[in-house]
C-alpha cells in the first residue's frame, strides 16, 4: 500500500510546492510592475513584439473562424439561419472565440519565445549579470513583459473580433446571399457592452497568464539547451491549460445565473 | 594577511538537496589585493562567489563587505552594496540583444541612470582600455570571438569603476596567447582602479600572473591559503597535487573504469 501511496503523496506535495513557488514569483513580479524604476523602452519593445507581430496570426485565425462559424451555423440551422446568424457570430466571437483562440495563438508564439529567451539568459548567466550591474531582473525582464501582455491582448482581441465579424459578413452576404442591410443592422443592434467587455477582460487575464508562464518557466530553467527546451514546452502547455481553465471561471463569473 | 580586509567570509555553508557544496568556507580578501582561489571542477568555487555576490542565498555563515554584514541584508540595501562590485563571468554573459557598447555601458545606464550619450563615451573609453576599437562597439556579441567577448566582459566589469572585481575562470577556453592578454589586462585594470580582486580559476599560469594571494578550495572548505608566490611550497599534499597536475595523490577524481 505504501509503495502505491508514496509516489502519489510525493507528486501531490511537489505540485503544492510548485504552486507556492509560482504564487511567490507572481507576487514579486506584480510588486515590481508597480514600483519604479520602469523601463518604457523595453515595455514598448515587448508591446510591439506581442501586439504588432502577433496581429497577422491572430487576424488570420479570426477571419477564418468567422467564415467557418457562419458556414457551420448555416448548414446546422438551415431554417432561420439568416436572422440568427449575426447574433450567433457576434456572441461567439466577442465572448469566446476571439479571446480564447487569440490567446492560444499568442501563447504558442509569444509564450514560447519569452520562455526561450529568458531561459537562455538564465543558463548563460545573463540574468546573474543583470544583478551584478545593479539591475533588478524582475523589473528589467519580467515587468515589461507582464505589462505588454495585459495591455496588448485586449487590443489584439478587439481587432480579432472586428476581423472575425468581417469574415462572417463576407461569407453570409457574398456566398450565402444574406441581405447585407439586415446583417449589419442585426450586428449593430445585438452588440452589447457586456459581451465585448467580458471578452476584453478575458483577453487581459489571458495576456497576464501567457506572460507570467513564459517568464516563470524561463526564469527558473536549469541546465543547458535541454533545460531551455523543457521550459519552453512547459510555458506553452501551462499557458494553454490555464487559458481554458480561466475561460470557464470567467464565463461563470460574467454569465452564470 | 594582516592588511585591512575588504571581504571577510566565515563559516559559509551551502547545500543543494543532499549535495553539500560549501562546508564552512573561511576566506579573507585584503583591500586592494588580488586573491585567486583554485580548485577542481565542481568544488564550489562558483557557488562561493555567487553567495558573496548575493546571487545565491547561503544556508549559514557570515559575509562582511567593508565590515558590513550582507547575509540577510534587505534587497534595496543589497543593491546599494552591489554597486561596489564588477564581475567578469566565465562565458562573459554578454546580453546578446544589445550592441557591444550598450553591454559595456549597461550598468551606467540601467543601474546608475547615466544618459546614453555620456555612457556610450565611457563605454568606448573602456573598450579602448581593453584593446578594442570604437568600431567594435557597434557589433553584437555573437559577431565576436571568444577572446573578444572576454575583453568586452572585462570592459563591462570595470565600466563603473568598481571597488571589488570578481573574475570567474577568466582564461578558460582561450588559447595561451589570448589567455596571457586577458591576464595582463586584468592586472592592468585592477591596478589602475586600485580595486580588490577575487578570481577563481584552475589555470595555474593565470594564478601566478594575477594573484597576490592564493587559496585552495576542496570538498567545500578552504584547505590552504597564503601568498601566491608560495603556492609551489605550500606543504599541503592536496595543493601540491593540484599545482603539479598529478593524477595520483590525495585528490581522487570520480572516474569509473571502462
Amino acid at each position: 500500500m505504501i509503495v502505491v501511496l508514496q509516489p502519489v503523496g510525493r507528486t501531490f506535495l511537489n505540485g503544492l510546492a510548485a504552486m507556492g513557488r509560482l504564487a511567490l514569483f507572481s507576487l514579486a513580479a506584480i510588486r515590481h510592475c508597480v514600483t519604479p524604476p520602469f523601463y518604457p523602452r523595453l515595455m514598448l519593445r515587448q508591446m510591439i513584439e506581442i501586439g504588432y507581430y502577433s496581429l497577422p496570426y491572430v487576424g488570420m485565425t479570426a477571419v477564418f473562424t468567422g467564415m467557418v462559424l457562419v458556414l457551420q451555423t448555416y448548414t446546422g440551422f438551415r431554417v432561420g439561419a439568416e436572422s440568427a446568424m449575426p447574433t450567433i457570430l457576434l456572441i461567439s466571437l466577442t465572448r469566446e472565440l476571439g479571446p480564447v483562440l487569440g490567446a492560444l495563438i499568442v501563447a504558442g508564439r509569444v509564450g514560447a519565445a519569452m520562455a526561450a529567451e529568458i531561459g537562455t539568459m538564465r543558463v548563460t548567466e545573463q540574468i546573474d549579470a543583470l544583478s551584478t550591474l545593479s539591475t533588478n531582473p524582475y523589473k528589467y525582464l519580467i515587468a515589461p513583459r507582464l505589462w505588454a501582455g495585459v495591455t496588448m491582448l485586449p487590443l489584439l482581441v478587439a481587432v480579432a473580433d472586428v476581423i472575425g465579424i468581417l469574415g462572417g459578413y463576407f461569407v453570409s452576404v457574398h456566398k450565402l446571399g444574406f441581405n447585407e442591410g439586415n446583417f449589419l443592422n442585426n450586428i449593430a443592434q445585438d452588440a452589447t457592452f457586456k459581451d465585448i467587455f467580458s471578452g476584453l477582460v478575458k483577453a487581459a487575464v489571458f495576456g497576464y497568464t501567457i506572460s507570467m508562464m513564459g517568464c516563470y518557466h524561463g526564469f527558473n530553467s536549469k541546465g543547458g539547451a535541454q533545460g531551455v527546451g523543457k521550459a519552453t514546452t512547459n510555458a506553452v502547455a501551462a499557458s494553454m491549460i490555464l487559458i481554458l481553465t480561466l475561460d470557464y471561471i470567467l464565463t461563470e463569473l460574467f454569465f452564470a445565473r | 594577511m594582516a592588511d585591512e580586509l575588504k571581504i571577510k567570509v566565515r563559516g559559509l555553508k551551502k547545500r543543494f538537496g543532499a549535495n553539500v557544496v560549501l562546508d564552512g568556507i573561511d576566506l579573507d580578501v585584503p583591500k586592494g589585493k588580488s586573491l585567486v582561489v583554485i580548485g577542481g571542477s565542481g568544488t564550489g568555487k562558483s557557488v562561493m562567489i555567487k553567495c558573496i555576490l548575493g546571487l545565491i542565498q547561503p544556508d549559514a555563515g557570515s559575509i562582511l563587505i567593508d565590515g558590513q554584514e550582507v547575509v540577510g541584508m534587505p534587497a534595496r540595501e543589497r543593491e546599494r552594496v552591489m554597486r561596489k562590485f564588477g564581475m567578469l563571468f566565465q562565458g562573459a554573459a554578454l546580453f546578446d540583444s544589445l550592441p557591444v557598447w550598450e553591454n559595456v555601458a549597461f550598468g551606467l545606464i540601467s543601474g546608475r541612470g547615466m544618459n546614453r550619450a555620456e555612457a556610450k563615451a565611457v563605454a568606448i573609453r573602456k573598450l579602448s582600455a581593453v584593446g578594442l576599437g570604437p568600431e567594435v562597439g557597434e557589433l553584437y556579441p555573437a559577431e565576436l570571438s571568444g577572446g573578444m567577448q572576454k575583453r568586452v566582459g572585462l570592459a563591462r566589469a570595470i565600466a563603473a569603476e568598481p571597488e571589488i572585481i570578481f573574475f570567474d575562470e577568466p582564461t578558460t577556453g582561450l588559447d595561451p596567447i589570448m589567455g596571457q592578454v586577458i591576464n595582463e589586462l586584468i592586472v592592468t585594470c585592477v591596478d589602475a582602479l586600485g580595486a580588490t580582486a577575487l578570481s577563481i580559476t584552475h589555470d595555474m599560469h593565470s594564478l601566478r600572473e594575477i594573484g597576490d594571494y592564493a587559496a585552495m578550495i576542496y570538498e567545500g572548505k578552504i584547505i590552504w591559503s597564503g601568498l601566491a608566490k608560495d603556492i609551489d611550497n605550500s606543504g599541503n599534499p592536496h595543493v601540491e597535487q593540484f599545482v603539479q597536475g598529478k593524477a595520483d595523490g590525495p585528490i581522487r577524481m570520480p572516474v569509473r573504469s571502462l
